[in-house]
């Protein structure tokens, strides 16, 4: 009846078992991934598979699978090209490498070309800033690129070929990987190896080697003090701060005071937050300006311009005009592409539960259980 | 490009990255080489307590942003009170800027195994969870490489090396959410949830995974740990300030010679930074920069001499974060640099409060006005109000971390907005990108 095998389930089970026992919905990120690793992405049926496992409602899997930007809501291709396009990528070059792969490839944002190969997004960062502009084939990293070797590295993959990232493992496809994501091991000969740190990574270490340069004083061996001698310590340094003179060296034996056992709380040096309040409250208070706090530019100050400021006539017709430029969506997503994307969503959809016949497709959205 | 000066090279501390500059260092048998595992040995000898006193002792703070002290956290667990108590490290690395805890796991996964066991055993979990961004795969495939060579070498599992105590360690793969960061939101998500903040208190420390007492810490903080339970607390201060003890990994990005991780006692200024990386890029001059990512007001030029630590940064009026220095010059726009953060905050609101999810959307909208020649002097007052009403009403920290840059920028480089409005700059988003840009 469905694409999920009994292997599909032994591996669900398998994943199942890495969480408590009562505990068996944080297996839902994994199996997702496990579900998208047979289809390709999530489908009505791979949400009804969780939903299945977990003993869960479709729409308590839905609310889940859709939340998250690594679940695709459509069929994609064997390569998800991922181009990085925040700030500092973008200054760097990053839009242009994105446009011109947009371009060639005759897709936008979230899209799959019709040989199915190549999926195409922009990425918010993928932490790999020190190496900008990047993109990811299938999350590998393929450093400080620039349109031409983007361009490349795209025309192999459709051409066949498996360019090797400049970090990461040589490449797998899509469903591959996301075995990996569901928490099992790679397990192609050499893949864990593959990709040894880049020069950025390893700049600092680089220049402290070339200049000799350590941490003095490591010694692997200093003990871990325990608190009663932690406690020694304390009292002595106590009793050393109370006395006025340095003791008489005849002191030391019988006439000693007692030391306490367990010292009633510890006077050992302890390590206390910039103030006992918690960052949330500090945070909290610091974030609540009250009118003794200097806000240049508040809200309402008067901007100095250099010729008059516009009428609030003329204001009201500017931002008629951006409001007429910034077609909103109608549901909080933004507007402009996605409207041709959730089109077409709706007519797959539509097209899906044509074929299923059970209108399985959009079941997900119901939140009707069987 | 002149050599770094001799006391500027001294700041440099290679600690945590240290084992990098070996190749194989990700194998369980070249770390037990490099000193490795030899802290677990050391530490389950240890009374658990005198290992939290330790990690006090040290001053080391959380390195995931916000700073707070790591031997506190631990000591907030309830001990003896029956309840499963869990150790989750946040390794949801997607801070705009930040790239340290990747290569971390890529290059040294043991340091970070070894640093959950002896966290662990300190606040007496037996069960640990690595949340691992979802696209960091080839740090997660060495990761899971390296739980399993632990396992089969006893560092996991039942009556690790002989101590009676029990630790299972999974790694979790998220999916893509930059949310999943904020502390309470990876709970969710680790309890099979969308990835959304929960309200505080009760903290994690109380109630955190499945209700349990819980400490989350960040990759960094956690892989601190071996080194201190090796070296001592001592040791470990004679890095960093006073207040800001140990080495930190500065993560320099943008239009400098050398971009690149450098591991340098806490304190070093971006004067030093730049000095270490080389200069900036011929035909750039520092304009302004980011101290830890994008969630992190903006700082200029005049703010080189900074002692890049958690007090000095927050005196200059902004956050030392993930020590992310992103920095740019006179050639990038600080308000398309800001446009384009916003779009990020904008697509990783949660939705889960109002002002958030409504106020960086309203301001994604109109910074592509003002972007494309058509914003207005309201516009200004309109994006102060809406931060306003983002910072300190939203529910978790990505709402007030949307405002930053905003306002920072507003307050440096008024000017530049001030040049698009009245039309000195040329428009750098043109009609069509005002409608399709997502």
């Amino acid at each position: 009846m469905s694409v999920f095998t009994d292997a599909t389930r032994e591996r669900a089970r398998e994943i199942i078992a890495r969480y408590p026992a009562d505990r068996s919905r944080s297996a839902l990120l994994p199996l997702l991934h496990l579900v998208q690793s047979e289809e390709g992405y999530v489908s009505p049926a791979g949400v009804e598979f969780c939903a299945e496992v977990l003993g869960l409602n479709k729409a308590q899997v839905g609310a889940v699978a859709t939340f998250y930007t690594m679940y695709k809501r459509r069929p994609t291709g064997d390569y998800l090209v991922s181009v990085c396009t925040n700030t500092m990528c973008n200054v760097l070059g990053g839009q242009e490498v994105y446009d011109t792969l947009a371009e060639h490839l005759g897709v936008g944002h979230d899209e799959t070309t019709a040989d199915g190969k190549i999926t195409l997004e922009h990425a918010e960062c993928l932490a790999a800033c020190d190496y900008g502009p990047v993109m990811t084939v299938n999350y590998d990293f393929f450093d400080g690129v620039d349109p031409q070797t983007a361009l490349g590295v795209v025309d192999e993959l459709r051409a066949g070929g498996r360019p090797m990232p400049t970090r990461g493992a040589r490449l797998c496809t899509l469903r591959e990987m996301a075995v990996q994501l569901a928490g099992f091991a790679d397990e192609r000969e050499g893949a864990v190896a593959d990709g040894g740190p880049g020069e950025p990574t390893l700049r600092g270490l680089r220049l402290a080697e070339q200049h000799g340069i350590s941490v003095p004083g490591f010694d692997p061996n200093t003990p871990i003090r325990s608190k009663a001698e932690a406690d020694r310590a304390a009292a002595e340094a106590k009793a050393e701060a109370a006395k006025p003179v340095p003791a008489p060296a005849g002191n030391a034996g019988v006439g000693e005071p007692a030391r306490p056992e367990r010292a009633t709380g510890s006077t050992a040096p302890d390590v206390k937050a910039p103030d006992d309040k918690s960052p949330e409250i500090r945070a909290a208070e610091t974030r609540q300006p009250d009118a003794s706090t200097a806000v240049p530019d508040a809200p309402g100050t008067t901007v100095p311009v250099d010729t008059t400021p516009p009428a609030p006539r003329d204001a009201r017709e500017a931002e008629a005009a951006g409001v007429a430029a910034n077609a909103p969506a109608g549901d909080g997503k933004p507007a402009g592409d996605e409207a041709g994307a959730q089109q077409r969503n709706l007519s797959e959809a539509e097209a899906g539960a044509g074929a299923n016949g059970a209108g399985s497709a959009v079941a997900s959205e119901t939140g009707v259980q069987k | 490009m002149t050599a770094p000066r001799p006391e500027t090279l001294a700041k440099l501390t290679p600690v945590l990255t240290k084992r990098w500059l070996s190749p194989d260092a990700w194998r369980i048998g070249t770390y037990e080489k490099l000193d490795g595992y030899a802290a677990l040995r050391k530490a389950v000898k240890a009374h658990p307590d005198d290992l939290i006193q330790l990690i006090k002792d040290s001053g080391l703070r959380g390195r995931g942003g916000a700073g707070f002290p790591t031997g506190l956290k631990w000591g907030f667990i309830p001990q003896g009170d029956g309840r499963p108590h869990y150790l989750v490290v946040n390794a949801d690395e997607g801070e705009p800027g930040t790239c340290k805890d990747l290569p971390l796991m890529t290059h040294d996964p043991h340091s970070l195994v070894e640093g959950v066991i002896i966290a662990s055993y300190a606040i007496r979990a037996n069960r640990a969870y690595i949340y691992i961004r979802g696209e960091a795969v080839h740090a997660a495939r060495r990761l899971r490489n390296a739980v399993r060579e632990a396992y089969a070498k006893g560092y996991l599992g039942k009556n690790i090396l002989g101590s009676k105590f029990d630790l299972d360690l999974v790694v979790h793969s998220g999916a893509g959410a930059y949310i999943c960061g904020e502390e309470t939101a990876l709970l969710d998500s680790l309890e099979g949830f969308r990835g959304q903040p929960r309200l505080r208190p009760p903290f994690p420390a109380t109630h955190g995974l499945y209700a349990s007492p819980t400490v989350v810490n960040n990759v960094g903080t956690i892989a601190s740990v071996p080194y201190i339970v090796l070296g001592g607390a001592e040791w470990w201060k004679t890095m960093g300030t006073e207040k800001s003890a140990g080495p930190m990994i500065y993560s320099l990005s943008g239009r400098i010679a050398h971009p690149g991780q450098y591991e340098c006692s806490m304190g070093i200024t971006l004067r030093e930074l730049i000095e270490l990386a080389g200069g900036m890029q011929p035909g750039h001059n520092l304009r302004f920069w980011t101290p830890g990512g994008s969630s992190t007001p903006l700082l200029t030029a005049d703010h080189l001499d900074v002692p890049l630590d958690f007090e000095g940064v927050a005196a200059a009026g902004s956050i030392l974060g993930t020590t992310a220095t992103q920095i740019f010059s006179d050639r990038d726009c600080p308000v398309y640099a800001t446009y384009r953060w916003l779009e990020f905050y904008h697509h990783e609101s949660c939705g889960k409060c109002t002002p958030c999810r409504e106020g960086n959307y309203w301001m994604v909208r109109v910074y592509r006005r003002i972007l494309a020649g058509q914003g207005t002097h309201e516009d200004l007052d309109t994006l102060l109000d809406t931060c306003d009403n983002i910072l300190g009403r939203s529910f978790c920290g990505l709402g007030d971390g949307a405002t930053s840059s905003v306002t920072s920028s507003l307050k440096y480089f008024k000017q530049d907005y001030l040049d698009y409005i009245e039309g000195r700059t040329a428009p750098k988003l043109s009609d069509k990108q005002l409608v399709g840009a997502h």
